[in-house]
């Protein structure tokens, strides 16, 4: 496996009206969308959130190859879902054997779930592909600011996550660069069983410790020489502002997930 | 005479296939000889990096062969771990690989990887220590209350005592102060001198390759524009300047000298031999 | 007289061990720095001059004596944002200060910290990146860019905050000649054209030969002060304290040893070109 192929918190910089949105409300238009998915009970609801996020695809020009790649890791959790789905809905029998009973509304139920399951993922991608890492940090650290008043620490989490992105890159290359310098002193990563390989991590996970905590402390010393001090009285340079297009996707996207409720209510 | 390590038409390709396509070495043939002192010049990005980690097999050559005394390094698995024992490989900041509780332990990692006996390791430590003027007492030390200089030649006895026929060093002496910079150049002459190893000695410095060095090899986006001896290299001074390279400043101080009409040798790039040189020129005219 | 940009009185520094002990790192440093001069701090690994950088901006404190940043003594916690603000600091490895994901969100760090207001901050952001010449990386993710590049955004990222003064610790110990060349271009720039007041800690002879002032420390102490050419003149004793001179003073100093006329304040090839010139036949 090479490291360098990791990719984490992707995002595919670009200027469509997704990318151009304000962060906060992307985060929450995603909200509204997952709770409108969980509200879709028959073709027709589900078919008006396939269309949302086609549409989104479409207008942030994302191939949904791209999507449907991000879907790798998930396969055996849909399988999985799938199964579970077809054997244990009670219902009209279509094939018996053994124990096991499929039912047609097994299938269909099956069938749903996968598919929820499918576009809840995907909305998210959706999300991270149109957003920088750092305006959703920003976003997340704007809209949890209320928690504030009960003590959670928003700025420090924030500022923790955006220098964690910041550094992973780094870290990355630097485990690289360790393996290679102990490869080069016959270490062997690749081979032996569970245990051996356990142990063999030890001199890659020494030095990459010790280097992450030298790390940690010169970038503190440089904060503290800019003037770094908390999050009290600081101020960013692209504020976040919002514009009525902003609104007027929050407000869609509100309406879509009560239209939703309503349509799925009356059972379409 | 066999040589240690060649080349052949040696090529590497980043990420084929993909937008990063990148041919970071083009064809390279290069041969080393044993027991020579050889330095590689270049730019960051120029190639010497990826070089140097197929020399002992770190990386796979996209095309192309790398021998070790005449036999491919890729002809089986068993090969490939032999030679990465022949071919030790420092690598840049190598202080920062330590790991073990103890000096001794860290040094006795590679020669115990070798599956060595216990009294041949210790035997290895302690020569290794010696070369690279470690104390006794600092054995049992931990290689992290040490200081960074020290940190370093302990990185360094690490690899010699695999005691390797080729020892490849990138930029040693980086970040190091001139004393510290001399102490281990003078380690690496001393394993040079009495094992009869081959070196390859990375860096930007050009005054310390031309010191240390009796062949000098110039790499420039993956390939080698200029090799030879210091003198040869230095007398393509303007080129290597272009290239982003600095060259000696007695070079560079030569090189005004005739441009004012002087006929003073080109090839000059230490102290000493600019003394010389100036001390010839005057003497040349009085007798 | 205008007022020092950097004094100190008597600055001694020992660290405090867990077994009690505790060896001198500065002992009794006296220094006065002007304002717009380009000092350079040489000294070799240990000598103390990495210490006496951060007592500069009050990230260390003095066990003994005073700091005094534009007037301001650097024990007054009520001034730290003040003292931080004029006297920048820019450390060896370029990859451990830079802190945000794209180039000019870093650079606006600083500014963010002392609450400066969005627009202000974009024209300071712009103007600092310019004057390291990297306007046209704005966009760009750090780890991306050459060694040279990362510690010229480091240098921009200090310059946000409009200081008086810019300290650099070994700036360019981790940087390939390119990148040295590119850095201390950067630091001449801002020095001559800016008036900025800058102190360069480092081994390297030939970028100490550029400034106007050069301090040698050696053991905690300040052992010689002077314009360049004059400090490099001691060639034995610089070579006694563990550091070279440049190889055109080391020329000089071995013709003169072989009984030759020469001058010993030569600091650049051209300088030693013509000297050696006027010993020649043509």
């Amino acid at each position: 496996m090479n490291l360098k192929d990791i990719t984490l918190g992707q995002f595919f910089p670009g200027n469509s009206f997704l990318h151009r949105l304000d962060p906060r409300m992307k985060l929450l238009g995603l909200i509204c969308y997952l709770v409108a998915l969980f509200l879709a009970q028959w073709f027709v609801t589900y078919g008006v959130m396939l269309l949302l996020l086609v549409w989104g695809c479409a207008v942030a020009h994302i191939r949904a190859k791209t999507l449907l790649g991000g879907m790798k890791p998930v396969i055996f959790l849909l399988i999985f879902t799938a199964v579970l789905n077809m054997f244990y809905t009670p219902g009209t029998p279509l094939v018996s054997f053994w124990i096991f009973t499929i039912t047609y509304e097994g299938i269909l139920h099956a069938f749903f779930m996968v598919v929820r399951i499918m576009m809840l993922i995907c909305a998210t991608f959706l999300l991270t592909y149109t957003t920088s890492p750092l305006s959703l940090t920003d976003g997340l650290e704007s809209l949890l600011s209320p928690l504030n008043r009960v003590r959670v620490p928003v700025h420090e989490l924030a500022m923790i996550m955006s220098i964690a992105l910041r550094f992973i890159p780094t870290l990355i290359e630097e485990t690289d660069k360790i393996m290679c310098a102990q490869r080069a002193r016959g270490a062997d990563f690749d081979s032996g069983g569970l245990i051996r390989k356990a142990k063999a991590l030890i001199p890659l996970l020494v030095p990459l410790f010790i280097s992450s905590f030298r790390r940690a402390d010169e970038l503190a010393t440089a904060m503290e020489c800019r003037c770094y001090h908390g999050g009290q009285g600081r101020t960013r340079m692209r504020e976040l502002r919002l514009r009525p297009s902003d609104w007027l996707f929050l407000a869609a996207m509100i309406v879509v997930a009560v239209a939703i409720g309503v349509l799925g209510q009356s059972g379409l | 005479m066999t040589p240690i390590i060649q080349t052949k038409q040696l090529t590497h390709i980043y990420s084929p296939g993909t937008p990063f396509e990148h041919a970071a070495l083009k064809g390279i043939d290069l041969t080393v000889d044993p027991g020579e002192y050889l330095a590689i010049i270049g730019r960051t990005g120029s190639g010497k990096s990826t070089l140097i980690q197929h020399l002992n097999g770190l990386l796979r050559p996209t095309s192309g062969q790398v021998l070790f005394d005449g036999e491919d390094i890729w002809s089986s698995k068993e090969r490939t771990r032999q030679v990465r024992f022949q071919v030790g490989l420092v690598f840049q900041y190598p202080e920062y690989q330590l790991f073990e509780e103890t000096v001794y332990r860290d040094i006795a990692f590679g020669p115990t990887n070798m599956g060595l006996s216990p009294d041949e390791v210790d035997h290895r430590v302690r020569q290794a220590a010696r070369f690279v003027g470690l104390e006794d007492h600092t054995l049992e030390q931990s290689p992290f209350d040490l200081s960074g200089g020290q940190k370093r030649r302990v990185a360094i006895a690490g690899v010699i005592a695999m005691e390797p026929k080729v020892l490849i060093l990138d930029e040693p002496t980086a970040g190091l102060d001139p004393a510290g910079a001399a102490q281990i150049l003078g380690n690496i002459r001393a394993y040079h001198r009495e094992k009869h190893a081959a070196i390859i000695l990375v860096s930007h410095s050009m005054s310390e390759v031309a010191r240390e060095a009796q062949r000098l090899v110039v790499f420039r986006e993956g390939t080698i524009p200029y090799s030879g001896t210091p003198q040869e290299v230095f007398s393509h001074g303007a080129e290597l300047e272009g290239m982003g390279l600095g060259v000696p400043e007695m070079t560079q101080v030569f090189a005004r000298l005739r441009a004012m009409g002087y006929s003073v040798p080109a090839s000059v790039y230490t102290v000493e031999q600019a003394r010389d040189a100036i001390l010839l020129a005057r003497k040349g005219v009085q007798g | 007289m205008t007022e020092p940009i950097l004094r100190t009185q008597d600055l001694t520094f020992r660290y405090t061990t867990a077994e009690g002990v505790a060896p001198t790192v500065l002992d009794c440093v006296n220094l006065t720095i002007e304002p717009g001069a380009f000092v350079a701090v040489l000294g070799h690994n240990g000598s103390g001059k990495s210490t006496f950088a951060k007592h500069l901006n009050a990230i260390l404190l003095p066990s003994g004596g005073r700091v005094y940043v534009d007037g301001m003594d650097t024990t007054d916690e009520a001034l730290l944002l003040d003292i931080r603000r004029t006297v920048g600091m820019v450390f060896q490895n370029p990859d451990n200060q830079i802190v945000a994901s794209v180039v000019e969100e870093d650079v606006a760090f600083a500014p963010e910290n002392l609450g400066v207001p969005s627009a202000e901050i974009r024209r300071r952001v712009d103007e600092a990146l310019e004057a390291v010449g990297m306007t046209e990386y704005a966009r760009h993710a750090p780890h991306l860019l050459s060694g040279g590049q990362k510690q010229r955004v480091a240098i921009a990222g200090v310059l946000a905050m409009r200081p008086r003064c810019i300290v650099l610790d070994e700036p360019t110990a981790m940087l390939d000649p390119v990148g040295r060349r590119e850095v201390l271009d950067t630091i001449c720039t801002l020095n001559q054209e800016l008036g900025m007041t800058v102190v360069l800690i480092t081994h390297h002879m030939d970028e100490a030969a550029r400034a106007q002032r050069l301090v040698v420390m050696d053991n905690g102490r300040v052992v010689k002060d002077g314009p360049p050419a004059q400090v490099f003149q001691d060639v034995v004793g610089l070579r006694r304290l563990g550091l070279e001179v440049p190889d055109s003073v080391a020329l000089m100093y071995e013709l003169r040893q072989a009984g030759l006329d020469v001058p010993l304040d030569v600091l650049t090839p051209e300088d030693c070109a013509r000297a050696v010139a006027q010993i020649l036949p043509h």
